[in-house]
């Protein structure tokens, strides 16, 4: 294959990607690796430096209007960032001598709880709790718009969400991910953020966990720029799409099939990890 | 440039209730929302300064190397020039098409790390030493990934 149709059919690939990840609200980044690999036959390192760079761009890009609205709480997603941060850095360090079938499985796993996640319906937290007494100290309770004027919210569960997002940027770095799904667990589940917050805030704070492991990795000669440029382009242009017609999609089928494709995505990843076939 | 809205929603932390004192003025200049707003600019401003770069170069790279075969399933590391801050900036200026892709997502790696150093200036202007000692901290491990991770 040249280097020109290779190109053309990672770009639609990664358009697609893109385009599933803003209308599911899952992120296309999980599915950029396993179509590298297993469709593309790409090395493993190269797919992750290239998945890395997309996760970065279509995070910004989406976190630019998000953080205009009034949903992302910056302080919150800066004290996090220390953690997805130093997780990132470990990761990226650790990322040369991890066998590349036991990232296949980690990688299979990942896909199995982002499918696993994507099914679970979620749950409106009270809001007036006591605030963790972290939370007072870092002065993480904010507001956020509602269709009722602004909603006070406190934080719950700082130490565990703080730990939770340590693993998020191990994983990051390791599998070339957003890792958006355990970010949100972390916030929502965790720290009882409302959810848009979460989501937002997650989104937020992707790209600054992506970035830091994708500078050790361009160092480290992980990002070929006829790669890198098709995936990039590709993803970014799907998203934009993707937000752009969020309001007239049929989210619950394409949520469904975005679950079949990573289940599909899982299987394959787990059985290549398991026979050395990467 | 910054949108500014006239019913900045109450409630940002740091600012206190009740009629505002000189020094608390200043540090409302820069309250919450309105950084909120300028980080919101700058993220779009760097992805697009980033894709257009990566097309600038991305387009005469698949009319060089379009029709060479691909080959990326060994992995062989990028050659030093694609690789460090120097090497990438001297072949972008010598107009190599690999080198302008290759600065373009440098662009874009660049550019969450902008938005923590502004928030880490607007910190620094609203005086919350708690938060200016946090976000430093958050530069310099990033800073350390994209300039000095040579391991």
């Amino acid at each position: 294959m040249t280097v020109l149709t290779l190109a053309l059919l990672v770009a639609l690939g990664s358009f697609g990607a893109g385009l599933l990840g803003a209308l599911t609200g899952l992120g296309g980044g999980i599915v950029v690796v396993p179509m590298l690999t297993l469709v593309f036959h790409v090395d493993l390192r190269y797919a992750i430096g290239a998945s890395l760079v997309s996760v970065i761009a279509t995070s910004s890009g989406a976190a630019a209007a998000y953080v205009r609205e009034g949903y992302t709480n910056v302080r919150i997603g800066i004290f996090l960032e220390v953690a997805t941060t130093v997780g990132a850095l470990i990761g990226a360090a650790l990322a040369g001598l991890i066998p590349t079938s036991a990232l296949a499985i980690l990688f299979g796993l990942v896909l199995l709880y982002t499918a696993y996640r994507s099914f679970q319906s979620r749950e409106e937290h009270g809001v007036s709790d006591a605030p963790h007494p972290w939370a007072i100290r870092l002065r993480l309770s904010s507001s956020y718009p509602t269709p009722a004027g602004m909603q006070p919210y406190t934080v719950q569960g700082v130490p565990g969400g703080f730990g939770l997002m340590f693993v998020a940027g191990v994983l990051s770095a390791l599998l070339g991910i957003g890792s958006g799904v355990i970010k949100v667990l972390a916030m929502d589940r965790t720290m009882k953020l409302p959810f848009k917050v979460s989501t937002t805030t997650s989104n937020f704070m992707i790209g600054v966990t992506a970035a830091a492991s994708a500078g050790v990795y361009l160092h480290r000669g992980y990002i070929e720029p006829a790669l890198a440029f098709p995936v990039m382009l590709g993803v970014l242009a799907g998203a934009l799409l993707g937000a752009r017609i969020l309001a007239i999609a049929n989210t619950r089928w394409l949520r469904m099939l975005f679950t079949v494709v990573v289940v599909v995505l899982a299987a394959e990843m787990l059985y290549k990890g398991a026979t050395g076939g990467l | 440039m910054i949108d500014e809205r006239p019913d900045d929603p109450p409630g940002d932390a740091g600012d206190a209730p009740g009629t505002p004192g000189p020094a608390q003025l200043a540090r409302m200049r820069w309250s919450d929302h309105r950084v909120e707003q300028i980080i919101g600019r700058l993220l779009q401003l760097g992805v697009l300064a980033a894709a257009t770069v990566v097309i600038l170069g991305g387009v005469p790279l698949l009319l060089r190397h379009g029709g060479d075969v691909a080959d990326f399933h060994r992995f062989r590391a990028e050659p030093s020039a694609l690789r460090t801050v120097g090497g990438i900036l001297h072949g972008a200026v010598a107009l190599d098409p690999r080198a302008v892709v290759q600065l373009g997502l440098l662009l874009l790696i660049a550019t969450p790390v902008a938005r923590v150093a502004l928030t880490l200036v607007a910190f620094l202007l609203q005086r919350d030493r708690l938060y200016v000692a946090i976000t430093a901290f958050v530069l310099v491990l990033l800073l350390y990934g994209l300039l000095g991770g040579h391991s």
